[in-house]
């Protein structure tokens, strides 16, 4: 419905801008994506020391996705293990994503939401239906609507068909499958990205039928996603080589980046991860050549100056028939003056 | 009607059995026999793997550069040893305390059964000193322990001064999860075993020590070392324990890896590990180590302060340096760096070592053999006795005949008192039974309780003393024979019955001894198996008694042990001369006494108590009137 924000972002695009016809593109941009806000949840499901890579991959998207806008408000943040204070860390308050010491994903602003023990298959499926318990504040609870865009990754250690959650219990595809059903009959996300970087990866994301949920993966059933980076210093892997390329190609994308679900798609190659990525776009309806990186790892909030007026042609086809009223409210409320 | 009630099925099984039994038991010997040969060969052997996860691989950056420090404190505390005659313990504590650990001491003090000729002791009292590392960021639930034993025959002062080295360079990183024991034990073994008995609050051998005043947590692992020598040529591993008991295999798949990552020279029993694994040579070289590891596991001794450590549920290994006359030589940053290697590792661990094997033979350090693998080798000589056994019974109850025949004027089925002929007569095997345990325990109790009896009536010390009448007791059980007849009433049921009887009951006997032995220590038991086995089957008192007896007599306990130690040294490529290994076996006598006493070791009650009496047995047959 049109709330403060969207009326604002109409209202600065009725400002001045050389060309109209430029500027209906644009406007007509601002609402092919058809969210509002953005939310992450980002789960890493092992403990142990010598699972420090699940941690690592974890925290470098929580720090890919905070750089580029959302904030921690919008992010649940889910750790198996404390990795930066573990007793065997000889670098304590750190996690680090390449060796060396390079880069310190750990930095000095990370809230865990979930951490240690409360990192469970229950409480995973009730951040994502919502239904926590009212003693759970706002930090845990995943507050998203139909206008929100929802970024869901997941690593651990993985088979055909099913995720492990701290070596006591696992999550197969069928119940993500019927989580994520129930977040779509709910209305609690307008668009989905599912990543998953665990062996055997593609077999979690077989069995989704909700609409809207675009899946990528690090490995196809019956191969291993591997790890990367072993870092002599510290005495273990750092990461794992999926994550590993998809932060690489995350830290060149900023805010106002317009690379497409398509590079994302070509990251990490046979040659360079060994196993094959997959990704699944059949329940997505929007062509993922439009669909930006940003509209998931990013919360944009787009401004632009302009000193003409624009009017907004309703397209019925595309737009749909909210917007349709939107625009028609709004071309009045132009023409009427102010 | 079934295979087994009806009289002519079983008297035709009977037949079959009674006319295969022999050739069965020469397959299934030969059959064990092989197999045991085969062990080191490949099929049954396979490649060395770390299993642990948590360990992971050789990961991990060692920057370990205290070998010169380490022989500065090697000078000091060989001088201090000097100077004080026993264990510097004040200087220990000082040199503890100033490179940071939390030191405390323990003094413990024991009286041997009888004066010990090989350490020349008697009354042994002393000082374990010991620091602990307390692990900075954890809780103090569980810890590693770093060994080093001093004696006044072996100071290892290099190895004091190793530890002391580490000791200062573990202090300096942040990175320990467990708590590190830093041990120094005066009289070795002694003092490692009261040591450990105070640490887990239990009294098992009467040491008399004093209670610990500091602890760090439940020991999860312990590396003991050994160096005598400024640089070293190798390193060499122990695993055998008491009673056989082996550490779980991960510790030395970890040991070797690291060997092969600091490129380090090691051996296991002494010897280098041959290059081609695949050949003729190869597998022979494997299987002569397989058989210095057999002897050393059979003889049950603790091999090295790892073996006491392992009856807490503490996996240990030992690491000697060996200096040899070869050309390249490591230093102490290089032994330091390998420790320092392992002891990162294991600071890793989550749990106790126990994902790899317990029970395991190693024809080399990069291959072993599996406990499913190398069974079936005592499966085979176990068969025999059983067989044997069957065939006995078979006789005895005279199943392969029929009820209607009659087997001549002599031998009627129904004796004049009414009794059955058939069936195996108990009460009169009672008075052997008997006598041969009480001889046996004449041979456990005796000479350790008459040592002073004995030298006082006979011009030797307590320790000849108490060898000799274990060799008198030994001896004066071949003439037992003799003296049980008069006990033993008259058979009624035929005149083998008896004999038959009393073979039966002792190869049964024998089966379920050695059958119980090779569950914890397969060595002890495939060694006696192997040597007992077909003289017992062999055994009855009719045919060259003269060949059978002394057939008996070689194979008996006491000359087992003595064939095992030429065999042994004729391994390790130091063959002895008869008079040396008669001194040895004696001396081998006293120490398997004495180890019993002082650390638990069951060789010795094993073999009077149990294979010594049943030994008896067959030799009662043997003598059968």
């Amino acid at each position: 419905e049109a709330g403060p924000g969207s009326l604002s972002r109409c209202l600065a695009y009725l400002t001045s801008f050389p060309s109209p016809s430029v500027w209906q593109d644009q406007a007509e941009q601002l609402f092919k994506s058809g969210h509002t806000n953005n939310w992450a949840v980002l789960v890493c499901t092992s403990r142990f020391w010598f699972n420090y890579r699940h941690v690592a991959n974890t925290l470098s998207v929580y720090r890919s996705v905070k750089r580029l806008g959302i904030p921690d408000s919008h992010i649940v943040l889910m750790l198996a293990d404390d990795m930066a204070c573990n007793p065997r860390n000889p670098k304590p308050a750190t996690v680090f994503s390449h060796k060396n010491m390079e880069l310190n994903v750990y930095g000095d602003d990370v809230e865990v939401d979930y951490r240690s023990y409360e990192v469970t298959v229950e409480n995973f499926l009730r951040v994502l239906t919502g239904r926590v318990p009212p003693s759970a504040p706002r930090s845990k609870r995943l507050l998203s609507d139909d206008r929100s865009n929802v970024l869901i990754y997941m690593t651990g250690h993985g088979g055909n068909g099913f995720l492990k959650f701290q070596d006591s219990e696992e999550i197969t595809n069928v119940e993500l499958a019927d989580a994520f059903e129930q977040m779509w009959q709910k209305r609690r996300y307008h668009e989905m990205l599912f990543i998953i970087d665990t062996c055997q990866g593609a077999s979690m994301y077989e069995r989704f039928y909700s609409p809207n949920v675009m899946a990528l993966a690090s490995s196809q059933v019956g191969e291993d996603s591997l790890s990367h980076q072993p870092d002599l210093a510290i005495g273990v892997h750092l990461m794992d080589r999926y994550t590993f390329y998809v932060l690489e190609f995350l830290e060149e994308i900023h805010p106002a980046s317009q690379a497409n679900m398509n590079d994302l798609f070509q990251v990490c190659p046979k040659s360079l991860c060994v196993s094959t990525p997959g990704h699944r776009t059949d329940l997505f309806q929007r062509n993922p050549q439009n669909v930006l990186i940003t509209d998931f790892f990013g919360s944009v909030r787009k401004v632009e100056l302009t000193t003409e007026t624009v009017s907004l042609k309703p397209d019925l086809s595309s737009m749909g028939y909210r917007y349709l009223y939107l625009t028609l409210f709004l071309n009045n409320w132009v023409a009427s003056g102010e | 009607m079934g295979l087994l009630l009806d009289s002519h099925r079983r008297r035709a099984l009977a037949r079959l059995l009674l006319r295969l039994n022999t050739p069965l038991c020469v397959v299934s010997y030969l059959a064990g026999v092989f197999w045991f040969l085969g062990l080191a060969f490949s099929p049954l052997t396979q490649n060395t793997y770390i299993s642990e996860n948590a360990m992971g691989s050789t990961m991990v950056e060692e920057q370990f550069e205290g070998g010169e420090h380490a022989l500065n404190f090697a000078r000091d505390f060989t001088a201090q040893r000097r100077k004080t005659g026993s264990l510097p313990v004040a200087w220990l504590e000082r040199t503890m305390r100033s490179v940071g650990l939390e030191v405390y001491s323990q003094s413990f003090s024991r009286t041997l059964p009888f004066p010990d000729e090989t350490h020349e002791r008697y009354m042994v009292s002393g000082t374990n000193v010991y620091g602990i590392l307390r692990a900075p960021r954890a809780a103090s639930t569980e810890s590693l322990v770093l060994v080093v034993p001093s004696s006044p025959e072996t100071l290892n002062a290099q190895a004091v001064g190793l530890l002391l080295s580490l000791a200062a360079y573990f202090r300096s990183q942040i990175y320990w999860a467990k708590d590190i024991i830093f041990l120094v034990t005066e009289h070795d073994l002694l003092g490692t075993e009261a040591w450990l008995e105070a640490y887990h609050d239990v009294n098992i051998t009467g040491m008399q020590s004093s209670a610990l005043q500091g602890r760090a947590g439940a020991i999860q692992a312990a590396v003991a070392l050994e160096l005598n020598s400024d640089v070293v040529t190798s390193l060499d591993v122990a695993v055998e324990g008491l009673n056989g008991q082996l550490p779980n295999l991960d510790l030395l798949n970890l040991f070797h890896a690291f060997c092969q990552k600091e490129a380090l020279l090691c051996t296991l029993q002494g010897k280098l590990q041959h290059s081609d694994w695949a050949s003729l040579g190869g597998s022979l070289h494997g299987l002569q180590t397989l058989m210095l590891m057999v002897l050393r596991q059979a003889s049950g001794r603790p091999h090295g302060p790892h073996g006491l450590f392992l009856r807490y549920h503490v996996e240990a290994i030992t690491l000697r340096g060996i200096n040899s006359f070869r050309q390249y030589k490591y230093d102490m940053t290089a032994v330091g760096k390998t420790l320092e290697g392992m002891f990162r590792k294991l600071n890793n661990l989550l749990e106790r070592l126990h994902q790899s094997y317990f029970f395991y033979l190693l024809p080399s350090l990069s291959r072993f053999v599996s406990i499913g693998l190398y069974m079936p080798a005592i499966g085979f000589l176990l068969f025999i006795p059983g067989l044997k056994a069957l065939e006995l019974w078979v006789k005895l109850n005279k199943a392969d005949f029929g009820p209607e025949e009659q087997l001549g004027p002599n031998h009627s089925l129904v004796q004049p008192f009414g009794q059955d002929a058939r069936g195996v007569a108990l009460t009169p095997l009672v008075a052997p039974v008997l006598i041969s345990q009480a001889t046996g325990l004449a041979l456990y109790l005796l000479p350790v309780m008459g040592q002073h009896v004995a030298a006082q009536h006979f011009p030797v010390a307590e320790a000849e003393a108490v060898v000799l009448t274990l060799l008198a007791i030994y001896v004066a059980g071949l003439a037992l024979p003799h003296s049980t007849h008069r006990v033993v009433s008259s058979t009624p049921r035929g005149p083998d019955s008896g004999w038959m009887a009393l073979k039966l009951v002792a190869l049964l006997y024998l089966a379920i001894q050695l059958g119980c032995i090779s569950l914890f220590n397969f060595s002890l038991g495939f060694l006696l198996a192997v040597t007992m086995v077909p003289a017992a089957a062999l055994t009855q008192p009719s045919g060259p008694r003269f060949l059978y007896a002394v057939l008996l007599v070689l194979v008996s306990p006491g000359a087992t042990l003595l064939g095992s130690l030429f065999l042994w040294r004729e391994l390790q490529e130091a063959p002895l001369t008869l008079a040396e290994g008669w001194q040895l076996f004696l001396s081998a006598l006293a120490q398997g006494v004495l180890d019993h006493h002082l650390y638990g070791a069951l060789l010795f009650p094993l073999l009077s108590l149990g294979l010594y009496p049943c030994w008896l047995l067959f030799w009662n047959v043997l003598f059968w009137k």
